[in-house]
């Protein structure tokens, strides 16, 4: 390239830099080292995980456990996600299982019980849960009152008045003919659709990637050349083609899990690519600086808490739908605690402005193998509950280092 | 806009922060194509004054008329569409963003699917007019120097074509090169029309290129002068006193060298 040097961002001689798949590598690895861990937790995690539980018991990595696994990730994924919006923030949501609880009561009363059409109960539901966040939005743009407050006494008034609800007879049982528990428990996507979407992602990269490229040589900037391109975009297509075939294998991939990822995937949209979105990593990093540049931080906030209930309505009935019923137990124990570590494991950082929507997605894989493996060795909840809990204290500790790695490096 | 138009003006405003008066009737003219140096020492009231205009905070009393229509200033938003823009002392960055992203923030092109390729361009184009020596626009704030996160919150206050910029100490963390392009810049801005509000310390700079210095003191107006007045007055109006720490320590260098 004998361009390179005149180009716009390339004039600066004290800079390195890379070109090519080997350079790729090369910054990949710098950033590591300098606690920019991306997915690396998550990969990590995911092999000792497998090699532990599949040695243990040779079933967990039998096709049919996955797609189960799958199906059970969904919910907790979905609540996960609106945590995400919060930690982003630099904000907590503790009540997030309570929400999903009152959620699936709310479509098991107004679904079952009142007659009331069942897509209107679960828009119900989900409304309810943004009224929820709206009102802790209020609390703390309002009375500064700090998140974690306030939602700790969301979190029980909100399972008052689950409980509430479900009244004396304490569950209520969803109809197993119906569409909504079939989708929880059933339908999976026909065999030519999941290999569709194990091969989509990879032409949406290399086309949108190539018309980036394009743009920038056009502005006279530099871009990372195409054997970056096609090398990221080859490696997506043969590892998502494997996870489908594989689970093929077995019944195949989840709907449930194919309508999660599809939220993943607009939040994802959201957060990277459009204002709301930039405006959210500037309030989590900065929120004074974000409001000298005329963000309204208090609308940020809103739309964080309002998105994060909302979500945990939506999960509670996926949970609904998973389970065929709307209980008292439902969206108590470890719910809570399980959709924070999946954030926090899949990269959120707890300390906010730092996060990806996909870390939900990658975090619940993790926490979801973890619970789905000391099921399958038929431990107690005794123990799944102490196990849980060290992991998220480990996912914590690893996210406090890279972010102190970070700031020695000068990254933020 | 003409040259000489009165764009500013301040009259009577006050802020108060509980008991403490920070500012105090406050009268200030900014006219177009005009440099205004504030200048006091700590604790005068440069800062507030700073954050009232930028909409940071709300003054107690007074008015303020924008080409000659009040308006009340009441968020920082405000302040920027009426075409305020201010460099704070503290810069305000957001240290996990990268440059880019930075400069447009609040203003990003295409709010529903980022430009981000013709802002990277802005970016470069506007660092390039600052001689700013940036290595690259896609590391986070967090890993350039003081010098450069400056450049960077002056290139962002001219992102938006303002009629009036206000710095706050911009050559404080700034080497000698690009201190010497800061006020090259301010007089670039001066000479497009536009009206530049300057706080410093460095009595040389403000010197340099201010119009009109004006002196608070203990949050009130002490006098307005010209890059005429000497060293000696200007410290007399600063501090309250002809007979200052100052001025002792000048005489008594004087008398050191004659002696």
């Amino acid at each position: 390239m004998s361009d390179a040097s005149q180009r716009l961002d390339r004039a600066d001689s004290r800079v390195r830099h890379d070109e090519g798949i080997a350079g790729a590598l090369r910054a990949l690895i710098d950033r590591v080292r300098s606690g920019d861990l991306g997915m690396l937790p998550v990969i990590v995690g995911l092999i000792v995980i497998s090699v532990v539980f599949s040695t243990l018991n040779p079933v967990f990595l039998a096709p049919n456990n996955l797609v189960n696994l799958l199906f059970d990730a969904a919910a907790i994924g979905l609540i996960s996600l609106g945590v995400v919006c919060v930690l982003l923030l630099g904000e907590i949501d503790l009540s997030i299982g309570s929400m999903s609880g009152l959620s699936s009561a709310l479509v098991g009363v107004l679904w079952v019980n009142t007659g009331v059409p069942v897509a209107l109960a679960i828009l119900g539901a989900v409304l309810a849960g943004m009224v929820v966040g709206l009102i802790y939005g209020f609390l703390r743009n309002k009375f500064e009152m700090p998140s974690f407050v306030a939602t700790l006494s969301g979190l029980l008034a909100l399972l008052g008045l689950q409980l509430y609800l479900l009244g004396s007879t304490g569950s209520i049982n969803l109809p197993y003919t119906s569409a909504l528990v079939k989708f929880g428990q059933i339908l999976i996507m026909p065999d030519w659709l999941s290999y569709l979407a194990a091969i989509l992602p990879g032409v949406l990269m290399v086309f949108f990637g190539l018309k980036t490229m394009a743009r920038r040589r056009a502005a006279n900037l530099s871009s990372a050349g195409r054997s970056v391109l096609f090398a990221k975009a080859g490696l997506l297509t043969a590892g998502l083609l494997f996870c489908v075939y594989y689970l093929n294998l077995g019944r195949g991939v989840p709907w449930m899990f194919g309508v999660f990822t599809l939220f993943v995937i607009a939040l994802d949209y959201a957060l990277r690519r459009t204002k709301w979105g930039r405006s959210m990593f500037a309030v989590g990093g900065n929120a004074e600086a974000a409001r000298r540049s005329g963000i309204s931080v208090q609308k940020i906030r809103l739309s964080a808490f309002a998105l994060c209930s909302s979500l945990a309505a939506l999960g509670g009935v996926f949970a609904a739908s998973r389970l065929a019923s709307a209980s008292q137990q439902a969206g108590t124990g470890d719910v809570n605690l399980n959709a924070i570590a999946a954030a926090v494991i899949g990269g959120t950082s707890l300390f906010g402005g730092r996060g990806s929507a996909w870390s939900a997605l990658l975090g619940v894989i993790v926490i979801q193998a973890i619970s789905n493996g000391l099921t399958l060795l038929n431990l107690s909840s005794s123990l799944r509950y102490m196990i849980t809990g060290a992991v998220l204290a480990i996912a914590v500790i690893v996210d406090s280092l890279a972010r102190r790695s970070r700031a020695r490096h000068g990254r933020a | 806009m003409n040259k000489g138009d009165l764009i500013l003006k301040l009259r009577g405003v006050s802020k108060q922060f509980g008991a403490v008066t920070a500012l105090q009737d406050i009268e200030l003219d900014v006219h177009a194509g005009e440099v205004v140096a504030l200048v006091g020492d700590n604790g005068a009231g440069k800062s507030t004054l700073i954050k009232v205009l930028a909409g940071v905070h709300q003054p107690t009393a007074g008015t303020i008329e924008w080409c000659g229509q009040p308006v009340s200033l009441d968020s920082p938003g405000t302040a920027l569409e009426l075409g305020i823009a201010t460099v704070f002392q503290d810069l305000a960055l957001c240290e996990n963003l990268d440059v880019v992203s930075n400069l447009f923030l609040g203003h990003e092109i295409d709010p529903w699917a980022l430009d981000e390729v013709q802002m990277e361009v802005r970016a470069w184009t506007l660092l390039q007019e600052l001689a700013a020596r940036i290595p690259s626009v896609r590391e986070p704030i967090a890993s350039l120097s003081g010098g450069q996160r400056q450049t960077v919150a002056i290139a962002r206050s001219l992102l938006l074509d303002p009629k009036i910029i206000m710095l706050d100490e911009p050559t404080a963390a700034l080497g000698v090169a690009q201190t010497a392009e800061v006020l090259n810049l301010i007089e670039r801005v001066r000479d497009r029309g536009h009206g530049v509000i300057l706080i410093s310390h460095n009595m040389e700079d403000v010197r340099a290129v201010a119009d009109r210095i004006v002196v608070l003191r203990l949050g009130q107006n002490n006098g307005v002068f010209t890059n005429e007045t000497s060293h000696q007055e200007l410290v007399a109006a600063i501090t309250g006193a002809a007979e200052n720490s100052v001025s002792k320590r000048m005489a008594r260098k004087q008398e050191e060298a004659s002696a």
